[in-house]
């Protein structure tokens, strides 16, 4: 039972399991290539435009912020919850749910001020994940039913639900299709409130006399997804909750032997990670349509995955994640309008879910190499 | 109002609804059974369904349509393998990641080689066993399990004698014997010679090809078209009527077969009461959420299930 | 013919971390009962799982009958005539005897399907031939740990094996039962096969075996014939140094009662009982150690007693205080101290710091706790306190857990639950996979609690430290306490006749052992 010594190419390995998701991204593009090869299109140009023109200017970063925003609190969500040892596949559907009562709240109190209707309108947001959350948090901690099953039912069952909910409070139709005598066709809801928005970013930096493009939709609430991963990362590593959600994931019967309410943990982990899928709200209804339609939506939950798996489920490896997500996101984007067409967008969902398969396999065989340099004198 | 509803043609409905269900869900009875978790069965079936329309318009035959998609199913069941049974990673992050490639791949194809969406099946199989007889030809009895029995796509009964051959291989073949070994304690299967990662191998791309035939069955069959997103969360269902027919292929035809009512129930039901279409489209996922809860203290999955084997560990 | 039937040549393998073999001879004659001795971590395990083709070694050849032989894996160990039976038994719980013995080389009937008749007549055979009283239909999860021991034998016989490797076979029997093994061993012996037998128990050795080799640190120091030697002398090539093998117990003053249960009932998920009218009681001062065959309702009674399990009916009391249906987190606050079996699993957090992992259960409060944060100064404080105190190494608080070794890992648990002062300590399992150097620190721990006037529960599966600890001994069987004795005078064989049922009339298990083929 002798402790070896660690030489310099254990310092080596050590150090690439701690930046795997680096080795992932590589990989990842490596295999896009090959893809992008087969199109017949010239991957150098392709990857060239894509992060040319979505980092290029300060309207290219703006996109790419606004675009990382969602992303960081749907990574947040599935990464605070992988930390009490639970699979949250949900956040789609919470994000539904939680976007819409924002929606709801912004649109039927108009007559608030906005030193209440905006707070109130975040915390219906984050309420509404949280809710959306909460059964399969339930089913998972009393009953025992994988959370994986659940939360994808829970995902459809917010699709429909939502869907429904939007025909009810559809917007009317606008002076035109008045005039034309049509209905509204659209399914989204009225917008919200002026008093319930956040500010643009541009508007504030304009003020500041620096100079961003007033259509650029990057607003506040990349402050708030920024403030909400300071608060998990707080949260999970220097309060009792976190110490009792991560020992919970660790190992959930350790954790009640030590008198820990696993169930009570359960439930709280799950709540608080709808509550951030919900949060995306801020950003898409209150900073960026100002109303409800789900197509929007589309994605982002299930995307949160990704960028939890390669944020290596921890707040600031999230943030990053994210940005990067955002990049490919709107780099896709843009390479599409560019190539008219002839790189569909979809591209990028293919990275990214490589990204995924990269990053847990190299995990694995960097950690097979470190045992197996022990092993060997 | 309920003899409007219980007529031949619902039963029939139900039997159709099932098929991808008890197929993914074979496939998940394979895989889990050996050890693995599958829930990358819904975008196997996604890809499988896109594949099975673009190989059946391709080579305009229907048959190869359903082999390519079996095909596919079987490669992403290898990437699956490769993943968690090779490198050991996490069985459900794997699956994860098969569902966005689906979700991803699928529509960036349609683009590609379709340049739309919805690829429209050009060509069909055609109905086996009787057709259905006019009424007054035969007593109505007769009629009526004619319809509901006897008058499918090849691939319901193709779908049936999966069944029956999985049972016996998993419950009388020595392959099915030592799948159940490895799925419940590996180390000791190990001990005596058989081969744990061959076995979960073989286990998960069976499961692969099955879920493969469960997504052509949907687009070929049920729907004629491929669409982006179709499978619609069918992979998740059939690994619930997995969990309620506790891991074995009649259990999860059984269960497979009460989601197939369910579903038929509640297209019948919006026919007679107005009930918005969106509530409709819930009942498969709510169902599924009851029949879990159901399932609870009923069956316990394999032990080692979810479990990657490392050798000398105990 | 060679000398030897298997000879293994300077055998080297070493794991992370670890030199589980180096340079090791060892050598078995044919027909003989071979004792291989050695403390947990000696490498008999892995010596012997390299014979069996588990793990290939770094270094060193195996020769059988004089030929050099490559076991590249169990398949070619079984062609060898080589059969084992694992510590942990390697049987499949939710299959039948008969599916569990023929796994890996099922007959076969119409080419596709097994031959399960033709197996089962198989079996029946080999379990008559050596009076086993299997029955080939009974599931695994329904028999006793003895017969499925048999099973194992029976599934390696059925592999037509001439060399059998038994892994601390008597580990989890009963003396009523290791008789019975022994008597196999001897009628085995008799037939010409030559049996390897894996051991810490010395008793054992000079019982059964004919040589016997003993292993430390991963290196043999010595092999003997069984009759030349003595257990002194193997115990001391063993630890290598001089052990006492007693435990020295002082006379010492009982007080109150301190934890008292009435009556209790407790079922299982299956609404099966696995508590019975449990009624017992443990007074200041004193060890009661509970004896039983594992899985007679140990581990349901700790948990009912910390509150992790619901109770039927009945009452639990802490002094005069009924703490019935309190949560774990409320009797913990009560100042019970738990030292759960299985520690890995139920006792500490691996991926937590050592100074985490002191302040499991206590994390909540003041002073570990402010407001809603925890107090970090503090909780590094008591843990270079509590490392200092009871020699935790390395010596870091920052450690993680899994890095320590498991005396460590056990010293962390200790040091949590005995430095808050308990008025009652749960001890479960408490030196299972212990050095030597640690089990002597445990058990002075407890003796230590007790002359200092606590009340101490201990739990074990080795009966040898229930008979040299406790001062009371209550017997359980099948979640029953059969009887409570005073530990004055107590026959070994009179608390095995107890653990299997013996002191239970008319309620003789009758769903395992008496189902006879």
């Amino acid at each position: 039972m002798n402790e070896k010594p660690k030489s310099r190419g254990d310092l080596l390995f050590s150090l690439m399991e701690k930046f795997t998701p680096i080795i992932a991204i590589i990989g990842a593009l490596i295999i896009s290539s090959a893809i992008i090869l087969l199109i017949g299109e010239d991957p150098i140009q392709v990857y060239k435009m894509m992060f040319g023109l979505a980092i290029g200017n300060r309207d290219g970063w703006g996109n790419v912020l606004f675009r990382a925003t969602p992303l960081i609190f749907t990574g947040l969500a599935v990464a605070f919850a992988f930390q009490c040892g639970l699979f949250n596949i949900g956040a789609e559907g919470q994000v539904y749910v939680g976007s819409f009562l924002a929606a709801f709240i912004g649109f039927s109190f108009t007559n608030f001020p906005a030193i209440i209707l905006i707070p109130l309108t975040i915390i219906a947001s984050a309420m509404g994940g949280a809710l959306w959350a909460t059964l399969p948090g339930i089913l998972k901690a009393k009953k025992g039913i994988h959370e994986v099953i659940i939360t994808i039912m829970m995902n459809w069952i917010a699709a429909s639900f939502t869907f429904y909910l939007v025909l009810i409070y559809k917007a009317p139709p606008t002076e035109a299709m008045k005039a034309a005598n049509m209905p509204q066709m659209i399914p989204q809801t009225s917008e919200i409130a002026l008093s319930a928005r956040l500010p643009r970013i541009a508007t504030l930096l304009t003020k500041l006399n620096i100079s961003f493009p007033s259509h650029n939709p990057l607003n506040v609430s990349f402050f708030i997804a920024l403030i909400a991963a300071f608060a998990i990362y707080y949260l999970l590593w220097k309060t009792t909750l976190g110490y009792e959600i991560r020992a919970v994931g660790f190992n959930r019967t350790a954790a009640e032997y030590a008198g820990i309410n696993v169930s009570k943990n359960i439930i709280l982990a799950m709540m608080i990670s709808g509550a951030l899928a919900g949060l995306v709200g801020t950003n898409e209804v209150m900073g960026y349509k100002f109303r409800w339609r789900q197509e929007i939506f589309i994605n982002l939950g299930f995307n949160g995955i990704a960028v939890a798996l390669l944020g290596k489920n921890h707040p600031l490896g999230v943030v990053l994640a994210a940005i990067l997500f955002g990049t490919l996101s709107y780099g896709g984007a843009l390479v599409n309008i560019y190539t008219a067409g002839k790189i569909p967008r979809e591209l990028i969902m293919v990275i990214q879910a490589v990204i995924v398969i990269l990053v847990v396999v190299s995990d694995e065989i960097i950690k097979r190499i470190l045992l197996r340099r022990k092993s060997i004198q | 109002m309920i003899e409007n509803i219980f007529r031949p043609d619902f039963f029939a409905s139900a039997i159709r609804i099932a098929i991808p269900l008890t197929l993914a869900g074979l496939g998940g009875v394979f895989s889990e059974l050996s050890g693995v978790v599958n829930i990358g069965l819904e975008g196997i079936m996604l890809t499988s369904a896109f594949a099975a329309v673009a190989a059946t318009n391709f080579t305009q035959n229907v048959w190869l349509g359903i082999a390519f998609a079996a095909i596919t199913g079987i490669l992403l069941g290898l990437v699956h393998a490769i993943v968690t049974v090779t490198f050991k990673a996490n069985q459900t992050v794997s699956g994860v990641a098969i569902n966005l490639f689906a979700s991803g791949i699928t529509v960036f194809l349609s683009w590609m080689w379709f340049h739309e969406s919805q690829i429209m099946v050009m060509y069909k199989l055609p109905f086996w066993g009787f057709p259905i007889p006019n009424p007054g030809e035969t007593t109505p009895l007769v009629r009526s399990l004619i319809i509901i029995f006897a008058h499918h796509s090849p691939m319901v009964f193709l779908t049936i004698f999966i069944v029956i051959i999985s049972h016996f291989i998993i419950f009388k073949t020595p392959f099915g014997l030592r799948i159940r070994s490895v799925g419940e304690y590996p180390q000791a299967a190990d001990t005596l010679g058989v081969n744990v990662s061959s076995m979960r191998y073989i286990s998960v791309l069976i499961s692969g090809g099955l879920a493969g035939l469960a997504g052509s069955f949907l687009s070929l069959e049920q729907a004629h078209y491929f669409v982006k997103e179709m499978s619609g969360g069918r992979g998740f269902i059939a690994l619930a009527a997995m969990i309620f027919g506790k891991w074995t292929p009649f259990g999860t035809f059984g269960a497979a077969l009460l989601f197939g009512i369910g579903e038929a129930l509640a297209i019948r039901l919006q026919g007679i009461y107005a009930i918005p279409v969106q509530f409709i489209n819930m009942v498969p996922y709510l169902l599924a959420i009851f029949v879990l809860v159901g399932a609870i203290g009923r069956a316990t999955a394999p032990a080692a299930d979810g479990i990657p084997y490392e050798k000398g560990m105990s | 013919m060679a000398e030897y039937l298997i000879e293994m040549k300077d055998i080297s393998k070493s794991f992370p971390l670890v030199q589980a073999n180096d340079k090791v001879n060892f050598t078995v004659k044919k027909g003989e009962i071979h004792a291989l001795v050695g403390e947990n971590g000696a490498g008999k395990s892995t010596l012997m799982s390299i014979l069996y083709g588990l793990y290939q070694p770094d270094e060193g050849d195996i020769f059988i009958n004089g030929k050099k032989v490559i076991i590249s894996d169990p398949n070619k160990a079984i062609e060898n005539k080589i059969g084992m039976v694992h510590q942990h038994f390697m049987l499949v719980p939710p299959l039948t005897v008969v599916e569990n013995v023929i796994l890996g080389m099922e007959p076969r009937k119409n080419y596709f399907f097994v031959d399960l008749q033709k197996a089962a007549h198989d079996i029946k055979e080999l379990s008559e031939q050596y009076d086993f009283k299997i029955y080939p239909w009974s599931k695994i999860e329904d028999i006793s740990v003895g017969i499925q021991q048999r099973v194992e034998i029976i599934k390696v016989l059925y592999r037509g094996a001439e060399i059998l490797i038994l892994d601390e076979p008597t580990a989890v029997l009963t003396p009523q039962e290791v008789d019975e093994l022994f008597k196999i061993l001897k009628a085995l012996k008799k037939q010409g096969k030559t049996i390897i037998f894996i051991t810490h128990k010395l008793n054992e050795v000079m019982a059964v075996s004919d040589r016997v080799t003993i292993m430390r640190n991963g290196k043999v120091v010595g092999t003997k014939e069984t009759k030349q030697t003595s257990t002194s002398e193997i115990a001391t090539l063993m630890v290598g140094r001089e052990v006492l093998l007693t435990i020295d117990k002082t006379e010492q003053q009982t007080g109150k009662i301190v934890l008292r249960l009435e009556k209790v009932n407790s079922l299982n998920q299956q609404r099966y009982a696995v508590l019975k009218d449990v009624t017992l009681s443990i007074k200041e001062g004193q060890i009661l150690g509970i004896a039983g065959v594992e899985g007679n309702g140990q581990a349901e009674l700790v948990e009912v007693i910390n509150g992790l399990r619901p109770i039927t009916s009945g009452n639990i009391f802490l002094y005069e205080q009924d703490i019935t249906g309190f949560s774990p987190r409320k009797i913990r606050e009560l100042n019970i101290g738990h030292i759960p079996e299985d520690r890995r699993k139920r006792g500490y957090i691996a991926d937590y710091s050592v100074a985490e992992n002191l302040v499991l259960g206590s994390h909540y409060k003041p002073p570990f706790a402010k407001g809603l944060f925890i107090n970090f100064p503090e909780v590094n404080k008591l843990a270079d306190r509590l490392i200092n105190d009871y020699d935790i190494r390395p010596a870091s608080k920052d450690n993680l857990l899994k890095s320590l070794s498991g005396g460590n890992q056990q010293k962390v648990i200790v040091a949590r639950e005995l430095y808050k002062k308990p008025i009652l300590l749960i001890a479960s399992q408490p030196t299972r996979g212990l050095d030597v150097g640690s089990i002597e620190f445990v058990h002075k721990q407890l003796l230590l609690e007790r002359s200092l006037g606590k009340a101490i529960l201990l739990i074990s599966a080795e009966l040898d430290e229930i008979m040299s600890l406790s001062d009371v001994i209550a017997v359980i069987y099948e979640g029953e306490i059969v009887e409570i004795l005073e530990n004055k005078n107590i026959d070994r064989s009179r608390l095995g006749f107890l653990m299997t049922g013996g002191g239970s009339p008319g309620k003789y298990n009758t769903k395992q052992d008496t189902l006879v083929g």
